[in-house]
């Protein structure tokens, strides 16, 4: 007798546990057996066209996976769509991806305006909206936004790392500063600001351009006249030359920074001339492609080839394609760590539990790491010094 | 004292950008009476053929004939095919064959050669003139041939007996044809003629503002804005009102508002003075008799 | 049955279709559509002045930036309900446009369209100003809630926003439809076509003018609220000057002087580009630059102008004349 009800319990038990026996596979929307699918919204057209290369890239990657055999044997398809950096049209396109193509998750969406836009929807929609290429520091919000995360250092942390600089190497320092007046230009100066704290003071000029201003030569010729020593440009790659060209031709020497994003030795130090950018400084966490310190790097010689095979005609000095392979490498990572459960809520645990991870695009020791409290993937940068040719980095790897 | 004279000259720099497109404006207003919105892009365009003539090898200034004439005949095609189904058209439409030509133009150069920045190479050796630090020999380059561009549309409008007969096939088409003058190569003539001018105007421009398929969009509303306040049917007036622009803009941004109201506060400058004098301040004023 | 009869019999299936478009479509669908309800509104205001009464306006994005703002202003700093800022919005752009139309009284064909297009350049500049920056977000914009169904209607959100939109447009409609066929709407025609001869009747010509661009701002104004709402967001960036070229094109492509192609002119600008995005992805404006040339040869009327002459040709053929 009870033989049986040992045996019946022990079926029980036995049927109860079978599906983690069985490891079964679990979908959630735009995933099966053989496909993932995610979207994007990128500036295709309009004002911002140039950060396009970033979503050719993404979709050269996927695209290198996917004849590779994909991730865990499901191939990848990424649906770009143009947004021309409007977030009206950002919002028509979000809500296309999420509601007509069904899309597991969003990815490298662009632009602060256009993620602004559909902040609150997708987070309504517990929609992961993963690795967003923008650098504005609200984005690592966990507690009130748990689908939204970033992807590169956040805009305050490198102007925070610039700051520090300043205040420990060039205390006395008379700071003039470019921005292009957007969010993003706007969100650097802030982090400039409160990473200076009480020395805010030493900021003794501020400039804005308009992009639609055909050249800040009047904003360079204010900044100097104000007999500033230091000068940060904070600008998107054709502002930045203008500005490292016009400091030079004027005849003036300041210790000139530049930001991350308009750091391209192919994209912006040659058009400006080279010669003109020799000793800027800037932070870097993706090694430069330029950089023959690399030939051997291993991650590296994966770039080259890949852009040799999948994007023959692009130019590679164009940082903007280094940037993309390392997302898109990151979000490939972060897929396979799902394994066969491919619900959005894995993905988004997945996505917020990446630990010490190195892309091929990093520099040595800047690491990716996500919690379910730290939404700031790399806090990371190095501070590097162009001379002429390359960016030499300097110091050592510095966090916030 | 050395800023300010900084801002001016740099301030002249930029509207001898604005004054040769403006130029551009003014050729295809006097010859067709209508203003082409198309025109920045056209002429952007026109300087990315000479960008994949020099990349290929060929001399500068080869290149810059090439790329002029090119755009001649690229003006005269499309008026030919593009505009003459609306020459007869309201005004509003043949705004919206312009606004269509801008975003093909601006989208097939995207399309092309990638949004990413190229530099352009200028005619004009890299040291400033006399070692001055104020303006450097390409914009001083520029501003000479914006001049010596604008002398010769003058000449040509004024003394010769084709620029008499576009002039007239633009104001008065149905009398000109009834003196003989064949309206329809007029307008194409033009048509030609400022694409022409706007080729010259990018190619001198694209060195300073490095060459990419957004790149005249900002000069644009500065050329017409320009090309209004100096009187649109005057070249000398467009390319003094390019010049009032530029210095203008530089100085509010510097002295009165700071940067960040500096394009409202021109704007706002230049309707005031559209206000003063309707007409532009050379142009020609019209009297309507009941 | 009298040719008027046969449109108000259309003109109610249409109304009909509109209302049930919401609940045979998907969200996505709803929203769409609800933006070209709103742009319908935006091309009528637009109409009012530029194609009845002769004033070309490049601007008009600046109004529909401002009542946009308004809502979201209303909405954010003051917890306003959505459906208050309407009035306010409209009222706010009405005074904006008289304002503007005032200067604009002494400019004519070009200049005014540089005047207006500067309006439209400089409006992000100054949305972005840091001064105002508490109000209007700055650079980050203002993130608006979506409004719940009433009542506790059993429908989405985004349907019941549509209707609620609908219901707006129908009133505008109805109010632009009386204004334009009656005094109002000749003396603006007879201004923009005769100008002198309308003063020497006694038009008051700049009053008229003025006021066609306040009523017209108003127009727009109130459309640049509900579309803040239908967005649910506002930046200055998603009122860049392109929009105003927009908004010309559509009533262009629509049929300038008409009430119809307002809604023509929306459908082509909402959906044209989604369109060409899928024919080319490398070149899409180009192809929407194919379409406009295409609908202004084909169409020299605009679509408006175009079912008129169908419509014209139908009647005809059966041996009817037209009204």
């Amino acid at each position: 007798m009870r033989n049986q009800w040992l045996w019946a319990f022990g079926l029980a038990v036995a049927i109860a546990c079978a599906p983690s026996v069985f490891a079964q596979k679990k979908y959630g929307p735009g995933a099966s057996d053989t496909e993932i699918k995610l979207g994007q919204t990128m500036p295709y057209s309009g004002p911002a066209s140039a950060y396009g290369a970033i979503g050719k890239a993404e979709l050269a990657y996927f695209q290198m996976i996917n004849d590779q055999g994909g991730i865990n044997g499901r191939k990848v398809n990424l649906i770009s769509l143009d947004d021309a950096y409007s977030p009206p049209r950002a919002v028509e396109q979000v809500r296309k991806l999420v509601e007509e193509d069904q899309v597991l998750a969003l990815f490298q969406n662009l632009g602060t305006p256009s993620n602004s836009a559909v902040h609150k929807y997708v987070n309504a929609k517990k929609v992961p909206h993963l690795f967003i290429a923008t650098g504005a520091t609200k984005w690592g919000d966990p507690a009130n936004f748990p689908w939204t995360i970033g992807f590169q250092p956040s805009y305050q942390i490198e102007s925070h790392i610039y700051a520090k600089y300043i205040l420990k190497n060039k205390p006395a320092a008379k700071i003039a500063v470019l921005y292009q007046n957007d969010d993003y230009g706007k969100d650097y100066l802030k982090g400039l600001k409160d990473g200076l704290g009480d020395k805010v003071g030493l900021i003794v000029a501020e400039a804005s351009y308009e992009v639609t201003d055909p050249t800040v030569d009047s904003q360079i010729v204010t900044l100097k006249s104000s007999g500033a020593d230091v000068m940060f440009t904070i600008a998107t790659p054709k502002f930045a030359a203008q500005s490292i060209r016009k400091v030079s031709d004027i005849g003036w020497k300041p210790l000139h920074f530049i930001n991350n994003v308009a750091s391209s030795v192919g994209a912006v130090l040659t058009p400006a001339g080279l010669d003109k950018s020799t000793g800027l400084i800037t932070a870097l966490y993706l090694k430069d492609p330029l950089d023959t310190k690399w030939d051997k790097d291993a991650g590296m010689q994966r770039w080259h080839a890949f852009m040799k095979k999948y994007m023959p005609e692009a130019n590679v000095t164009d940082f903007n394609y280094v940037y993309g392979y390392g997302a898109a490498q990151l979000m490939a990572i972060v897929l396979k760590a799902c394994g066969d459960d491919l619900t959005r809520e894995n993905l988004m645990k997945q996505a917020a539990n990446v630990k010490n991870v190195a892309l091929d695009v990093t520099l040595p020791g800047i690491t990716y790491d996500t919690g379910p409290n730290d939404y700031f993937p790399v806090e990371q940068l190095q501070l590097a010094r162009f001379d002429g040719q390359r960016w030499v980095l300097f110091g050592e790897v510095l966090a916030k | 004292m050395e800023a300010f004279l900084h801002q001016v000259f740099s301030g002249l720099a930029t509207g001898g950008i604005y004054a040769s497109l403006a130029l551009a404006l003014v050729m295809i207003y006097q010859s067709t009476n209508h203003i082409n919105f198309a025109q920045g892009e056209m002429a952007m365009f026109s300087t990315y053929l000479a960008w994949s003539m020099i990349n290929g090898g060929m001399p500068y200034w080869w290149a810059f004939l090439l790329t002029v004439l090119v755009s001649f005949v690229v003006g005269i095609v499309i008026e030919r095919i593009i505009i003459r189904p609306v020459e007869d058209a309201p005004l509003l439409s043949v705004v919206t064959v312009f606004v269509a030509l801008l975003v093909i133009f601006n989208s097939v150069a995207g399309w092309i050669f990638t949004y990413t920045i190229k530099t352009f190479p200028s005619p004009f050796p890299e040291q400033p003139p006399f070692g001055n630090r104020y303006i450097s020999s390409h914009e001083l380059g520029s501003i000479g041939i914006t001049l010596v561009v604008l002398v010769a549309l003058y000449l040509f409008f004024r003394f010769t007996p084709l620029g008499l007969a576009m002039r007239a096939a633009a104001q008065n088409p149905v009398s000109s044809r009834l003196a003989g003058i064949r309206v329809g190569w007029m307008l194409a003539l033009g048509w030609g003629l400022a694409a022409a001018v706007g080729a010259v105007a990018g190619l001198l421009i694209a060195p300073v503002v490095y060459l990419e398929p957004n790149m005249m969009s900002g000069v644009l509303l500065y050329a017409f804005a320009a090309a209004l306040v100096g009187g649109i049917d005057n070249p000398f007036g467009a390319v003094l009102g390019g010049f009032m622009v530029g210095v203008l803009e530089n100085l509010i941004g510097a002295y009165v508002i700071g940067t960040e109201l500096k394009l409202t506060v021109a704007l706002v400058l230049i309707v005031g003075v559209l206000l003063f004098k309707p007409s532009g301040m050379f142009g020609k004023v019209f009297v309507s008799r009941v | 049955m009298s040719p008027r009869a046969w449109k108000r019999i259309g003109l109610g299936l249409l109304l009909a279709g509109a209302v049930a478009l919401p609940f045979l479509v998907s969200n996505y669908r709803v929203f769409q559509f609800n933006m070209v309800l709103v742009y319908a509104i935006v091309l009528l205001g637009l109409n009012i002045l530029t194609g009845y009464n002769g004033q070309i306006s490049l601007g008009h994005g600046a109004f529909y930036a401002i009542g946009a703002y308004v809502a979201a202003i209303l909405m954010e700093h003051f917890g306003w309900p959505y459906w208050a800022t309407l009035p306010v919005a409209g009222l706010v752009c009405f005074v904006f446009g008289f304002l503007f139309g005032l200067p604009a009284l002494r400019l004519r064909g070009h200049y005014l369209a540089l005047a207006t297009f500067a309006l439209a350049v400089a409006m992000p500049q100054i949305l972005k100003y840091k001064h105002i920056e508490q109000w209007t977000g700055g650079v980050q914009g203002i993130v608006i809630l979506k409004p719940e169904p009433p009542f506790g209607l059993k429908i989405t959100p985004d349907q019941w926003l549509y209707l609620f939109t609908l219901a707006i447009l129908v009133l505008m409609f109805a109010i632009g439809w009386n204004l334009l066929r009656g005094r109002v709407g000749r003396a603006l025609v007879a201004i923009r076509d005769h100008p002198v001869a309308a003063e020497a009747m006694g038009v008051h010509g700049a009053l008229y003018k003025t006021l066609a661009f306040g009523v017209s701002a108003l127009f727009t104004g109130v459309a640049g609220a509900l579309g803040a709402v239908v967005v649910q967001f506002v930046a200055p960036d998603s009122f860049a000057a392109g929009l105003s070229i927009n908004f010309l094109i559509g009533i262009v492509i629509g049929g300038v002087a008409s009430i119809s192609g307002a809604v023509y002119g929306a459908l082509f600008i909402q959906f044209v580009p989604n369109f060409a995005d899928e024919i080319s992805k490398a070149a899409p404006w180009a192809i929407y630059g194919v379409f406009l040339l295409a609908f202004v040869y084909l169409m020299p009327g605009g679509v408006a102008g175009f079912v008129r002459l169908a419509w014209g040709r139908l009647a005809g053929a059966r041996g009817k004349t037209k009204p």
